[in-house]
Parts: structure tokens; C-alpha cells; sequence
């Protein structure tokens, strides 16, 4: 029994949540399509925990979905870089779901709740089985299934506010011309190496190193999977899309969506072409370099003026991508490894960061901005510490889980002879106090209407978890920094 | 070199349909024309697959060990069938969203629907505005 488990697991990470969306959308109760739906994020954490128990000992795991044995069948690999994304999804939706409890009855009508569960799990399955499978073309079908379910979550907050319409569909349309230039990409790939295998792709591309067919084809995926990770000129659709989101959804996309397109990004660079060293470096120095620190200085300035908290926090979110590409262009094996350190923290910090918001967001009853934060900091002490505690991981405080991974980011930086990078990060995290302090400030210091609020321990239960993480991350990291210093090392080998 | 350009001229349509879709889906202000434009980009895509996987005088695959010949690739045709699939659910979705836009905004052109948030953006400010002197009075 316990052997069929463990056997399966890489499988049954996906299919946890995949089943249960069937049936969660055949309960009218709201209380228990919640419990079904927190038992099966329960579940999916669980299985990530058992597999990354199983990845300690085995380090690959080739999974052959229904026995048809790969490069023909669909192949599914876990190994040690692709634990860390699929850590980060299970657990932080395990929150998320915790967190959904109170916010999703209070902003979506009692007939569609239980759809919302099920596009919800639908979402975290399509998450999952992206980071899992070892086929081009199913990461595809994976893709659409995740972004699919999240414009519909998204759609569902025009109960409140009718702009999320209008962000889900831009959501939406960008997303689907992302995955379609991924698929003329995969088409070009196939057309010239006649396999869609992960591994059996990085061997045959080996031989054609000049090919235009090839280039094309690299150029037409990253592109692709760019877009779904938000990376700056392509980040349109997610600062809308955040902000309008239901609470418990923006909480759910914030921490993982762009995670799982960003692990793709870096398997591809690092790993399915890793033979053509010329096109990559190419690639790195001359188009990931340069947007990410774009993106890492407009993300920050545009949250420095914005308004509206989730847009800001949104915008922060395009500026942090930016610091975890950057750690991929700069393409050294210290350097990769911070930036699946900075993935992993930067899901907890903007977790708990959207917790925190949307749960002051729930006691206000209105959008927060940052005019009617004041005062809320004294009626709700609770969050306030949480969110504070989250934001000084933000800005990378020492003590904190953003600290370590702004350390090994400028470690890296400068062990790699790129002083001016290490600089310019200092100087993004810098401006990123800017707009956290405004929002401390008004939240404490400025006088406020009077509200007794009474925190309620259903909400603040889930920020207290992630908070907790933030800081013990911060104080004992070495379970976050080994995992990524062997994910980075299995990427890129020993070459460099 | 006329011979191969036009030799090719399955590739040829395919690229003017994407070039056709992709315009329309950038260009287009309006939410539903976007959507056309859409699925005129995917279906590209789906011609260039099938282009693939054919070759002149292959034969459906179909296991016959006493007649030895070419076939057709026929993964591609599978995978489009996949992608087939993705494409009308994208488009579904896409439709009711542009349906509950127009019951909201009474638009779907883009230019129309700013401009209203635009408008609410400036009310709310207004409003928030009036309360906020009502309230240090």
C-alpha cells in the first residue's frame, strides 16, 4: 500500500486536486466544499512532502504516465530543482485555502462558491502538473489549464467591482497569445528534432547547434513563457488582474502563478537548451539582463506612486521578478541558486503581504488605498505586526527571510565580478522602503476615524503561519539555501 | 527559388494568418474583434502543425506489414486535436467574459470602458473627498 504510494506520488501531487474540483462543485454547502477543498490542498502538501522526503534519496525521479515508458509516453520528472516550486505551490495554497474560509463567502454570491473551489483546485492542479511534467507539449495543455482557471477566479471578483471584468479579460487574451507563441515554439522544436521529451530535446538539439529552425523556436518559447511570468515589458495583465481579483484569489496567484512560470523559464534556459551555450549566454546578457533590472526599477517606482494597496503590492511583485530573473541571467551556479532562494522567500513575503491587505480590506468593506488605511494599524494589531513583519522581509531587514535571499543575490553579484549590479539592487531595495513605509506610517502614526475591529482568529490564523515562515527562514535558512544550491547544481552541472 | 517559395505556400498562409490575428488581437479596440482575432492567431498554429506532419504521398499511418510505404506523421494531428480543444475553451471563456462586460459597462469597446473607470475613479475621489470634510466638520 504504502510502496503504490510512494511509487506514484509524482502523479498524484497533480491528481489530488485535479479530482477533487469535480466533486467539489457538487456540494451546496459552502462549509463543506471548503473543508473538501482544505483536505485536498492538505493532501497535495502532504504528497510534496513525502516527495521531497523521496528526492533526498533518489534525487530524479522519472514518473511514465500509464506505464507508456518515455521519450513516446508523457514522462513526469520531480528532481531536486523541481521540489522547490512544487513546495512552494502546495504549501502556499494550503494557506491560501485556510485564508479562503472567511473571504470568499464574504465577496462572491453563496450559488457560485462552490465553483470558486473548483476552479480553485483546478488552478492548483494546472500549477502542479506544470512544474511536474517532462513534456513539452502537456506543459502546454497545463498552462492553459492554470491560466484558464485563474481569469475565471479572477472574473469572479466583478461581484465587487466591475473592473475585474475587464483585468480577466486582458488576463485573459495576453495570456492566450503567450502560450500560443510557446506552442509555435514547441511546433518549430518538433519540427526538427521529432520529439516533444524534455530530456530526449536537450540531446537532439545538441547536433544542430546553428539552426534557424532552433533559434526560432527558443526565441518564440522564452517569449511565451515570459509573458506568463510577468517579466517587465510583458507584466501588463498582472497588476490589474491582482488588484482585482477576489482577496483569497490575489493571495493564491500572487504567491505561486508567476513562480511556476518562472521554474519553466529557468528549466528551459538552463536545462533543455543547455547544449547551445551560445545562444543562451546571448540570450542572458543581452535580453534577461537588461529587463530585469528595468523591471526591477519600474515595478519599484510605479508602486511608489500608486494608490490603490493590491496594485501597489502588484507592482512590487514585477519588481521582485525581476531580482529572481536577473539571478537567472547573471547565470552562475551561486547566482541561480539565490534566485530560487529569493522565489521561495519572495512566495512567503507576498503571501503574507496580500493576507495581511486584504484582511484589513475585509474589516474596512471597501478597496483599500492608502488614504483609508489610517489608523488601522491601532484597531488591528494583530495584522499590523504581521504585515510590518512581511514588509521588512520585503525590503530584506537581517532577521528576516528576504534578508538571506537579498545576501546571496549580492553575494553572487559579486563573486561573479558584477559590482554595478550588486549596486543597483541595493539601490532598487532601497526605493522598495519607500512605499512600505509609506504605508506603515499611515497605518500608525496618522490619526484615524475611530473602528473597533475584533480580529477574527479564522483570518489571522493563516498570517500568522506565513509570518512565522518569513522569520524562521530568516533566522535558519539552511534548509532553503541547500535545496536551491542543489536545484542550481543539478541545473547547470558543473560547467560553470 | 520561385519553385521553393512557392513549394512552400502552406507555410506562406499560415504566416499570413498569423500576421492577420496577431494584428487584430494588438490593433483592435474592440473585445470581441480581439477574440476573432484570437482564434484566427490559434488556428494558424493548428495549420502549421498539420503542415508538419504531412508529406507529399504518405498515407494515413495505419500498420499493414505486406505494403511498405511513407506515411503521415500523425502525432501533430494529435496534439491539435489538443490544442483544438484549449482553443474553444479559451474562446468560450472569452466570450461570456466580453457577454458580462457588455451587461456591465454597455460597451465593449476599450476607449469606452476606460473612460468610464476613468469616471468612476474620479468620483470615488470626489465622494471620498466630500465625506472626509463632512467628517471634520
Amino acid at each position: 500500500m504504502i510502496d503504490i504510494l510512494t511509487k506514484n506520488l509524482p502523479i498524484l501531487v497533480v491528481l489530488c486536486p485535479l479530482i477533487t474540483s469535480l466533486f467539489v462543485v457538487l456540494i451546496p454547502n459552502i462549509f463543506f466544499s471548503w473543508i473538501l477543498t482544505t483536505l485536498s490542498t492538505f493532501l497535495t502538501f502532504l504528497f510534496s512532502i513525502l516527495l521531497y522526503q523521496e528526492i533526498q534519496i533518489q534525487s530524479h525521479i522519472s514518473y511514465a504516465l500509464g506505464k507508456w515508458m518515455p521519450p513516446i509516453g508523457i514522462e513526469y520528472i520531480i528532481d531536486k530543482v523541481a521540489i522547490i516550486p512544487i513546495i512552494i505551490i502546495s504549501g502556499i495554497s494550503f494557506i491560501a485555502t485556510i485564508f479562503a474560509y472567511k473571504m470568499i463567502p464574504d465577496e462572491i454570491e453563496k450559488k457560485s462558491i462552490s465553483k470558486v473551489y473548483s476552479l480553485w483546485l483546478l488552478a492548483i492542479a494546472g500549477l502542479l502538473g506544470l512544474v511536474t511534467t517532462g513534456d513539452a507539449f502537456n506543459l502546454f495543455v497545463f498552462l492553459e489549464i492554470s491560466s484558464l482557471a485563474s481569469v475565471a477566479l479572477v472574473a469572479m471578483g466583478a461581484q465587487k467591482d466591475k473592473q475585474a471584468l475587464v483585468a480577466a479579460y486582458n488576463y485573459l487574451i495576453i495570456g492566450a497569445v503567450g502560450a500560443t507563441l510557446y506552442v509555435i515554439g514547441v511546433g518549430l522544436l518538433y519540427g526538427i528534432t521529432g520529439t516533444l521529451n524534455m530530456e530526449d530535446l536537450t540531446n537532439r538539439i545538441s547536433d544542430l547547434n546553428n539552426n534557424k529552425a532552433l533559434i526560432a523556436g527558443f526565441g518564440f518559447m522564452i517569449i511565451g513563457i515570459m509573458v506568463k511570468a510577468a517579466l517587465f515589458p510583458l507584466h501588463i495583465w498582472l497588476p490589474r488582474a491582482y488588484a482585482y481579483a477576489p482577496s483569497a484569489v490575489s493571495v493564491l496567484l500572487a504567491a505561486t502563478a508567476t513562480k511556476a512560470s518562472l521554474y519553466i523559464l529557468a528549466r528551459i534556459l538552463f536545462s533543455v537548451f543547455e547544449n547551445s551555450e551560445n545562444l543562451i549566454n546571448n540570450t542572458l546578457l543581452y535580453v534577461i539582463l537588461p529587463l530585469s533590472i528595468i523591471a526591477m526599477f519600474a515595478g519599484t517606482i510605479m508602486a511608489i506612486y500608486e494608490k490603490d494597496i493590491k496594485r501597489l503590492l502588484a507592482h512590487s511583485s514585477v519588481a521582485q521578478i525581476g531580482y529572481i530573473t536577473l539571478a537567472f541571467a547573471i547565470g552562475t551556479k551561486a547566482s541561480i541558486a539565490a534566485g530560487f532562494i529569493h522565489m521561495f522567500n519572495h512566495a512567503m513575503i507576498k503571501g503574507g503581504l496580500f493576507i495581511a491587505i486584504t484582511s484589513l480590506g475585509f474589516f474596512i468593506q471597501k478597496r483599500v488605498t492608502i488614504n483609508n488605511l489610517s489608523g488601522l494599524g491601532r484597531a488591528m494589531p494583530i495584522t499590523f505586526f504581521c504585515f510590518v513583519l512581511c514588509s521588512l522581509s520585503l525590503a530584506g531587514l537581517p532577521l528576516t527571510a528576504g534578508f538571506i535571499s537579498k545576501l546571496y543575490l549580492i553575494k553572487a553579484t559579486i563573486s561573479s565580478d558584477a559590482i554595478w549590479i550588486a549596486i543597483l539592487i541595493l539601490i532598487s531595495s532601497a526605493l522598495s522602503v519607500v512605499y512600505l513605509w509609506k504605508m506603515i506610517e499611515v497605518m500608525w502614526m496618522r490619526e484615524g476615524r475611530k473602528i473597533v475591529v475584533k480580529e477574527n482568529p479564522t483570518i489571522y490564523i493563516s498570517l500568522i503561519i506565513i509570518t512565522f515562515f518569513n522569520v524562521y527562514f530568516g533566522l535558519d535558512a539552511s534548509l532553503v539555501v541547500n535545496g536551491s544550491f542543489e536545484a542550481a547544481e543539478k541545473l547547470i552541472g558543473d560547467l560553470k | 527559388m520561385i519553385s521553393s517559395t512557392i513549394g512552400i505556400w502552406n507555410y506562406w498562409i499560415v504566416f499570413c494568418l498569423m500576421m492577420i490575428g496577431l494584428f487584430l488581437v494588438i490593433g483592435r479596440k474592440n473585445f470581441l474583434k480581439k477574440i476573432v482575432g484570437l482564434t484566427i492567431f490559434q488556428t494558424s498554429v493548428f495549420l502549421l502543425y498539420i503542415t508538419f506532419g504531412k508529406i507529399k504521398g504518405g498515407t494515413p499511418p495505419i500498420l499493414n506489414e505486406s505494403i511498405d510505404s511513407i506515411y503521415s506523421n500523425p502525432l501533430p494531428h494529435v496534439l491539435i486535436l489538443t490544442a483544438i480543444v484549449v482553443g474553444v475553451a479559451t474562446t468560450a471563456l472569452g466570450l461570456s467574459l466580453v457577454l458580462k462586460i457588455n451587461k456591465e459597462y454597455g460597451s465593449i469597446e476599450e476607449d469606452d470602458i476606460s473612460a468610464q473607470d476613468l469616471v468612476d475613479y474620479h468620483d470615488d475621489i470626489e465622494t471620498r473627498k466630500s465625506v472626509d470634510l463632512k467628517f471634520k466638520q
